[in-house]
């Protein structure tokens, strides 16, 4: 029985689906990276992404537009990080207790409008599988990595994306620059809580996008707290890919994998304990980071709000 | 002064920026006092006064950091409004900070080009900006590698990314917020022969130091501040360090400290054959063996990054030993943990000490106690006791002169001289059995030096063995009982005071062996 597990079949599912469940991961951690470059943690993530669910939801399946159910969703996520920028940014809060503050919002508020404009769980149909030409016939490969819907490729080319606007543009520097030394930044005229309130409204709007990717691209229903925690994953996935795209991209790809790995034991029933399995991922999340902790240094305002001593 | 109103970076001149009537209060300060200021093209004109008078305040008001509560700012003379560091910038106002506004995880040439806009719009020009980095370095003779990271480099030539940062932003009128402070006297040579130039070639300056010797040397006319207040403004070449020094503290202030007639007892700190790494390639420690003794200062003199900080650090319990022995009164602490060590009554005044001698959040009363804060009288059974703390810091604050307005101030809030003094007032106030004294003086005013300076002698005739490290060689010669030269992590010799001449430490210094 356990010999199944190793059928060239189920190895390419397990890859694949990892690559696709890697999505909502990636778009989540690459808008934290952008706000914790900046100095600012968010730990509202995982409330975002909720709203961002059910918007995307409710109107894909109202509109029948999937597209336009993308772009309330970020619109919800562009206005939730617009609140947390004025919030952190203006009344210099504590971000660690107004990014739970903003979990527990969408989270409640999410449910609230679930209750009452849905009722009961039901289904879209999602974005579908776009066979890239050529190179999606390539066995094995080619189903693993080229046979996906378009929310999964964008998430993969916005990390080349955020790689590119962090390090190779001025507003990439003046991000690395407010969160390492914010005093520095203000001093050469650039202002601090411009830049912080476009990486928080960036990070919502992207997690806006990681909870549509969930609602109407992987799974393609909505339910109440449906992300279980995955926001809060994606916040720990920046820690552990050192605050920079790739290495997110790597601890993302390693998480999924592991839950994919988790998802199919579980599917072909192997005698493992499903509880067992369903806590490989948080455990290994929970080993790497302690292994791969300390090693890179944190920007060094991280948390700290910035305010001119006068 | 040169004819031309262009200066070599293709920026026009600043032919005369005045202040008029600037105030500025603080909660329960008042930083500046109707203060009337004034800078020509072509000259360097020093701001004296003691820690707290309100220099940096003053400065950072011009520099748009502080908005003044009365009084107006003339460029040219025409009034201008500064509202902001992007308002002064583009007004051709740079400044250096007392302490340094640079980014460590960048490079030279990101830490420049921030906040300027770029020839490739929204990308990065950094090999444009690189460039023009090397030939402002070439006009003013700065040595510097745009691609190196910041966090790599000395204190030198960070300020030299601070100089070309104002430069590349084409600042006509430069203020220098005590930019000697942290460099060796090598550096502040090279430091005044751009500032030479720079004037030459028609810049401002505004120059801040409490080294009188560096005023006299570079600035043509000198104005003083006190208590808020503008005392005066005279010509440099019309008084002497005397004069200066007696006008600024508005008493007579003399210069060499009494040493008396102490004798040295037993040894109080043995280090044997110690060996530690240290960081960014500089030599840590290799093989020093020192003795000090009970009522004995030994000064460490030495060009920095020669193994001073890994001494502090090796002795303290900061950086481990690799190799060797350190003993104090006979117990051996090697390696032992810092609290420990602390609890045998060796206290250190750190080189950083806004970094490692001091909690910036905490309140003046809280930093006052940080060492002993677990003990009697401060604490009983885990609870603070408020009223012993507090009447500590009422005796320090008075003892030292510490300007603050009040215990529960919080320590950033105060000037910069007077952030070292609460670190002093803790260290040595606790009857220490050994001090280590990293640059104790460093920030400092005269008033305030010619007191620490004291009181290490006092703590001296008391009995205590004091490790001395300077980099002012006036100050080692001044108070050291014998010298100890460091030189790429070895002691080249050690010289007792008698024999001691500024030119045979120097040759030391260099790793030259006078034979
Ligand atoms: N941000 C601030 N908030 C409150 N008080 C302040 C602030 N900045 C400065 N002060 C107070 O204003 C006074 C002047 O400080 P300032 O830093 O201008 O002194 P300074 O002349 O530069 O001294 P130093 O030689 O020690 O650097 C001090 O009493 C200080 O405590
Ligand atoms: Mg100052």
């Amino acid at each position: 029985m356990i010999s199944e597990l190793f059928t060239m079949t189920v190895l390419i599912g397990i890859l694949s689906s990892g690559v696709r469940l890697a999505t909502p991961y990636l778009y989540a951690s690459i808008g934290e990276t952008f706000g914790q470059r900046s100095g600012v943690l968010n730990l509202g993530v995982e409330g975002q992404m909720l709203l961002g669910a059910f918007t995307a939801f409710y109107v894909a399946m109202n509109t029948g537009s999937l597209w336009l159910g993308v772009l309330a969703a970020m619109i919800v996520g562009a206005v939730m990080g617009l609140a947390m920028a004025f919030v952190t940014v203006n009344l210099h809060a504590q971000q660690g207790i107004s990014g739970i503050g903003f979990y527990l919002f969408g989270l409640g508020m999410s449910d609230l409008l679930f209750q009452k404009m849905m009722g009961t769980v039901r289904t879209v149909q999602g974005f579908p599988k776009i066979g890239i030409p050529f190179l999606s016939d390539i066995p094995g490969i080619g189903d693993i990595f080229f046979n996906h819907n378009i929310l999964v490729y964008g998430a993969y080319l916005l990390v080349l994306v955020a790689w590119f606007v962090l390090n190779k543009t001025n507003l990439g520097l003046k991000i690395r620059a407010v969160g390492e030394n914010p005093d520095a930044a203000d001093s050469l005229g650039v202002s601090v809580a411009r830049v912080r309130y476009f990486t928080i409204i960036l990070g919502g709007t992207l997690s806006g996008v990681a909870g549509a990717s969930l609602s109407i691209a992987l799974l393609n229903v909505f339910q109440q707290n449906m992300t279980s925690g995955l926001g809060f994953i994606a916040v720990a996935l920046v820690y552990f890919g050192a605050w920079r795209p790739f290495g997110v991209l790597i601890g993302a790809l390693l998480f999924s994998m592991v839950n994919s790995l988790q998802l199919w034991i579980q599917v072909l029933g192997v005698p493992i304990p499903s509880e067992i399995a369903v806590m490989m991922p948080y455990v290994l999340t929970i080993l790497v980071l302690v292994a791969t902790v300390s090693k890179v240094r944190a920007p060094s305002a991280l948390t700290k709000p910035f305010e001119r001593e006068e | 002064m040169p004819e031309s109103n262009i200066l070599p970076s293709g920026k026009p001149r600043i032919d005369s920026l005045e202040l008029r009537g600037i105030t500025k209060r603080f909660p329960g300060v008042l930083a500046n006092d109707h203060v009337n200021f004034d800078v020509k093209a072509g000259e360097v004109h020093a701001l004296l006064g003691e820690n707290g008078a309100g220099k940096s305040t003053l400065m950072k008001t011009v520099y748009g950091l502080y908005h003044p509560d009365e009084g107006e700012i003339l460029l040219n003379g025409k009034p201008v409004h500064i509202s902001s560091p992007t308002d002064s910038i583009n007004l051709g106002i740079g400044m250096i900070h007392q302490h340094f506004m640079l980014v460590p995880s960048l490079t030279v040439a990101e830490n420049v080009a921030l906040g300027l806009p770029s020839s490739r719009g929204p990308l990065t020009d950094l090999d444009a900006v690189s460039k023009r980095i090397l030939e402002l370095a070439d006009i003013y003779g700065l040595r510097i590698d745009p691609s190196a990271y910041v966090w790599q480099l000395s204190v030198g030539q960070q300020q030299r990314i601070e100089i070309i940062k104002a430069l590349y932003r084409g600042a006509a009128l430069l203020i220098l917020d005590e930019p000697t402070a942290v460099l060796t006297p090598q550096e502040v040579d090279e430091l005044f022969v751009i500032m030479r130039q720079m004037t030459k070639d028609g810049h401002a300056l505004i120059f801040i130091s409490h080294k009188l010797h560096e005023v006299v040397e570079i600035c043509q006319r000198v104005s003083v501040l006190r208590d808020g207040r503008m005392i005066g403004t005279r010509p440099t070449s019309e008084t002497t360090k005397q004069d200066l020094a007696n006008w600024m503290v508005g008493r007579e202030v003399g210069f060499t400290p009494d040493r008396g007639n102490v004798q040295r007892g037993e040894v109080r700190l043995k280090l044997e054959n110690v060996q530690c790494g240290s960081d960014r390639g500089t030599p840590g420690l290799r093989g020093v063996s020192l003795d000090i003794h009970s009522g004995e200062i030994l000064g460490i003199a030495g060009v920095s990054g020669n193994g001073q900080r890994e001494l502090a650090d090796a002795v303290t319990g900061l950086r481990k030993i690799t190799g060797g022995k350190v003993t104090l009164e006979n117990a051996d602490i090697t390696n032992l943990p810092p609290a420990e060590i602390t609890e045998r009554m060796l206290s250190y005044i750190p080189e950083e000490r806004m970094r490692d001698g001091m909690i910036k959040d905490f309140t003046v009363a809280e930093n006052m106690i940080l060492r002993e804060h677990h003990k009697e009288p401060y604490s009983r059974y885990g609870f603070l006791n408020l009223k012993n703390i507090s009447s500590n810091a009422d005796m320090l604050i008075k003892k030292f002169h510490v300007k603050t307005p009040s215990q529960e101030t919080l320590a950033k809030n105060l000037s910069g001289g007077n952030i070292q003094k609460i670190v002093l007032a803790r260290e040595i106030s606790r009857s220490p059995r050994v001090i280590i004294a990293a640059q104790p003086t460093r920030g400092l005013d005269i008033g305030a030096t010619e007191y620490v300076r004291e009181q290490l002698l006092e703590q001296r005739k008391q009995g205590t063995a004091i490790i001395l490290i300077s980099e002012d060689l006036d100050e080692i010669l001044a108070l050291s009982d014998r010298i100890a030269v460091i030189y790429e992590g070895s002691v080249m010799d050690i010289v007792p005071r008698s024999e001691a001449t500024p030119q045979r430490l120097g040759l030391l210094m260099a790793g030259v062996h006078p034979e």
